[in-house]
Order: C-alpha cells, then structure tokens, then sequence
C-alpha cells in the first residue's frame, strides 16, 4: 500500500488526479473499520488531515475535515445535538463531517441537518475546479454520491437564511454508541415555513414534504395538525426491516419523532 | 513502509505493513501491548490511546498515516512506582475484574481528569461511554473516578 499525505489542498487535489483509485482518509472511523475487516484492501491512500484549507469553520462554511466534537461545541443547536450523539467521545474526536458525506449512509448524522437546510456540498477537483451541489444531487443512494474519482469533498456551505429555531433527535437502542434506527431534524425558517428531514428511513436522507405543506406557516401547531402531521410523516417515509428495526417500528417512530421536535420548535 | 512517531515521549520508528492500524503497530511492531485489541471496530474503547493529544481508538487510525504524530498509550500514563491518580483510584475502588477493558478506560479517565479535574457524576459517564467493560463492572469504575473528583475539589 502506498500513502499520500499531502499538506495543500492543491496537492490532496493532484495526488488524486493522478491517482484516481486511491482511497481518501479522513478521520478513518468508517474507512478503517472495513480496511479491518477486509472489506476494502486500499492500494493507495489519500490521508486528508494535514490539509488545512479543509480543517476549517468559518460561518455558513464548514470544512469536509470539522469533527463532530468541534460541531458540539459550535453554535448551531441541532448540529450540535447531532454531534452529540455520534458514537463515543473517541469517535467525535477523529470522526468529521466530511467523512459523513462521503460514507452517504442512509443513517448518517450529519445529514438530516444539511438536508433540512437544502445545504450544499462543495467538492474540487484538479481538472474542473470547484463545483457545489446541493444535498440531493449529491447524495444519490444507498452509499452512494455524485462526486467523481477525481474531486475531494471541500466544505459543507450553509444557506444564508437560517431558521429561528432547530431540533435534531434520534431513536436507537441505547444511548451512546448506536447507529440511528430513525433520525429527524426539524427546523422553523424565518418567514415561518418549515423544514423535516429524516434519516434511516429511506435509502438517502429525506424531507418530509407533505408533513411541510401542512405545518404551512402555522407558528405554534397544536392537536390535531400535530397529529396529522405525525401520520403524514409516517405516510411518507420509505423505511425497510431490517435487523434493527421493522418498516412499521420506523413508520411509527418517524411521526412520534417530528411531531415531538415540532413542539420543541413551536413559537 | 517506514513510519517515525513519538510514543510516550520518545521518537520511534515503526515498520508498517500496508493498511494496519495504529493499534496492530503499538502491539505488534513496538512491543507496546497495553493498548488492547477487542473489536477492531471503534465500539470497546480497549485500544484508547491519546493521538495528538485528542482521545480516539487506535484500532481506527491507520498507521501509514501517523508519520509524525504523538501518541500517549497506557504505558505512557503511569510508572510502576508512580502511578496516575486514575490508576491509584482504580486500585483503591477495585475497579478491576479481568482487567482487559482497563487500559482503555484509564486512559480516556486520565484524559478526563487532565480536561476536567473535578468532573461530576454525568460528565465521567459522557467521559467513558465509548469504553466498554465486559464484566460489566461499571459501578466500581465510576465510584472511583467519583471519589477522585471529590478529593480533587
Ligand atoms: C463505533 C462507531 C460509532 C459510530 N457512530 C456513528 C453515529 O452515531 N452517527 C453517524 O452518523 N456515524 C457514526 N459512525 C460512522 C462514522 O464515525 C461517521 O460517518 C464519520 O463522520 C466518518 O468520518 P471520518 O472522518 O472518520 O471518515 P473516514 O472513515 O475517514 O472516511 C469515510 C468515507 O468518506 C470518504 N471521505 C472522507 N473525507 C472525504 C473528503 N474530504 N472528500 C471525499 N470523500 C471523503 C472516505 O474515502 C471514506 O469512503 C460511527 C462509527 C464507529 C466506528
Ligand atoms: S479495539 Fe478499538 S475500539 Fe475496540
Ligand atoms: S474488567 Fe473485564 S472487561 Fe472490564
């Protein structure tokens, strides 16, 4: 195996032009459990944590190389109580949020967050520059997203219009150190509109559109829109059954989950 | 290829064969065998060890990739004729059953403790919830970082 372990990101940028199989490294929480366990034998590695144009946090720009223990202490609410609830102090400390992306788990933390902000994602390349695509032209499937062999993710870049209020939860089996069995982060905007997302629930993270439509621009929903807006949720996920839980456990837990941040985000 | 690092303090230079991880060359190329090696997946914290100062699992870090790095492991924490407080609390409380989760959880306790000397009971459960004792023999842990944190305010 040969390792690359560029400082610029002008040479993170050519060492994968030139090697467009290699493996790109980041905080190694995802990529070195399957190196581990032999599921992925890597060639050549791009180790990514000595580029400093990707380490970091400026406003609405988050580089592909902040770890969650510096988003939970950011001043983002939600993505801190996301942050919070990524696997154990030792992962936030190595974990970022650009690993996030790349892995695009349907389970991904980061990633109801960036989806409820329609955030995008800036990528680069040596050949083409740089590019941003937006969360759902990004993140394509299962696993799987729009970058190409040749580009490096850069940066998360928040919207200018933030919301006055943000929630994040999940529902797992215990409380430290659990993939999410469902995840939702709910966001009131400014003009009173609202934003649901939810992970875990479909192949890619999700908005809950129709769940939106409802809320409209009521400030303060109250009984019955809550519960309809819980039914249209669950109507609306696309979750399957697997060992962690069944299609209808995630159905159920989607509703319970908006319905609860939505209070929390209430005027 | 050849990696050089300072563990412990000391510059040492390290043979890594392909995409092995930190922790596989702690025990095997380094003759450092504290770390402990339980899951290789990031879940037991046995293989804790403290990377550029910050506190991650060992068994997630590649090593080609630690040219230049610091690393504390367990046997970086305490001497034989002087040990941690952490250590000496452990002790005291019998915090130990078979003692294979041990290295991990004096090593993110003493990271804590360096952070936080005076930690209360939900900041030292935060702490250690990425260290996992198969023994299940938690009460004792915590009683003893408690009882640090106590004497230490
Ligand atoms: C014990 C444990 C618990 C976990 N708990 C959670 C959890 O609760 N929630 C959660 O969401 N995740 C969890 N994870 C998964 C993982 O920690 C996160 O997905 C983390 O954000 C990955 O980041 P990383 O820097 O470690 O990525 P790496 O492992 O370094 O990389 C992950 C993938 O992204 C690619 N990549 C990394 N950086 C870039 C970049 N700049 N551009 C393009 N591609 C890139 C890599 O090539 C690789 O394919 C857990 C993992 C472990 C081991
Ligand atoms: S061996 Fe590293 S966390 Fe279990
Ligand atoms: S003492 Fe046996 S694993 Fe903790």
């Amino acid at each position: 195996m040969e390792i690359v372990r560029p400082t610029t990101l002008d040479d993170a940028l050519a060492a994968r032009d030139a090697l467009p199989g290699a493996d790109l490294l980041a905080g190694g929480t995802d990529l070195m459990v399957e190196v581990n366990f032999h599921h992925r034998e890597p060639e050549h590695v791009i180790a990514l944590r000595r580029v400093s144009e990707i380490a970091g946090w400026e406003g609405r720009r988050i580089g592909a190389g902040v770890t969650w223990t510096r988003m939970e202490k950011g001043p983002l609410r939600a993505l801190a109580q996301l942050s919070r609830t990524v696997g154990s102090p030792q992962i936030r400390n190595a974990g970022t949020i650009g690993g996030n992306i790349g892995t695009a788990s349907p389970a991904g933390d980061g990633l109801p967050y960036l989806a409820a902000l329609d955030a995008e994602i800036e990528v680069a390349s040596a050949g083409r520059g740089v590019r941003r695509l937006r969360w759902d032209e990004f993140l394509v499937g299962v696993k799987q997203t729009a970058l190409r062999p040749d580009e490096i993710i850069i940066a998360a870049i928040l919207p200018e219009v933030m919301p006055v209020a943000e929630e994040f939860a999940k529902v797992g089996v215990r409380n430290a150190m659990v993939i999410s069995t469902v995840s939702a982060c709910v966001m009131r905007m400014p003009d009173s509109t609202w934003r649901i997302a939810l992970g875990s629930v479909a192949p890619t993270v999700i908005r809950a559109r129709r769940a939106e439509e409802l809320l409209g621009t009521t400030a303060a929903p109250r009984g019955s829109l809550l519960a309809e807006v819980a039914d249209a949720v669950a109507a609306e996920v696309r979750p399957i059954t697997d060992h962690r839980a069944t299609e209808a456990y995630r159905r159920h837990a989607s509703g319970v989950l908006v319905r609860r941040l939505v209070g929390r985000c209430a005027a | 290829m050849i990696v050089e690092l300072t563990v412990n303090g000391e510059p040492r230079v390290a043979t890594v064969p392909g995409s092995v991880s930190l922790l596989t060359v702690l025990r095997d190329e380094l003759a450092l065998p504290g770390s402990k090696n339980a899951c290789e997946q990031g879940e037991c914290g046995s293989c804790s060890v403290l990377f550029d100062g910050e506190l991650v699992c060992a068994c997630l870090v590649m090593a080609a990739d630690c040219d230049g790095s610091d690393v504390v492991t367990v046997e970086g924490i305490g001497t034989d004729e002087h040990l941690h407080p952490v250590q000496q609390a452990m002790l005291d409380a019998g915090a130990v059953q078979c003692g294979f989760c041990t290295p991990g959880f004096v090593v993110a306790a003493a990271r804590l403790i360096e952070t936080n000397p005076t930690p209360d009971a939900g900041d030292i459960r935060e702490a250690l919830a990425g260290n996992v004792c198969r023994c299940t023999g938690y009460g004792a842990i915590l009683r003893a970082l408690e009882s640090l944190a106590k004497g230490a305010s």
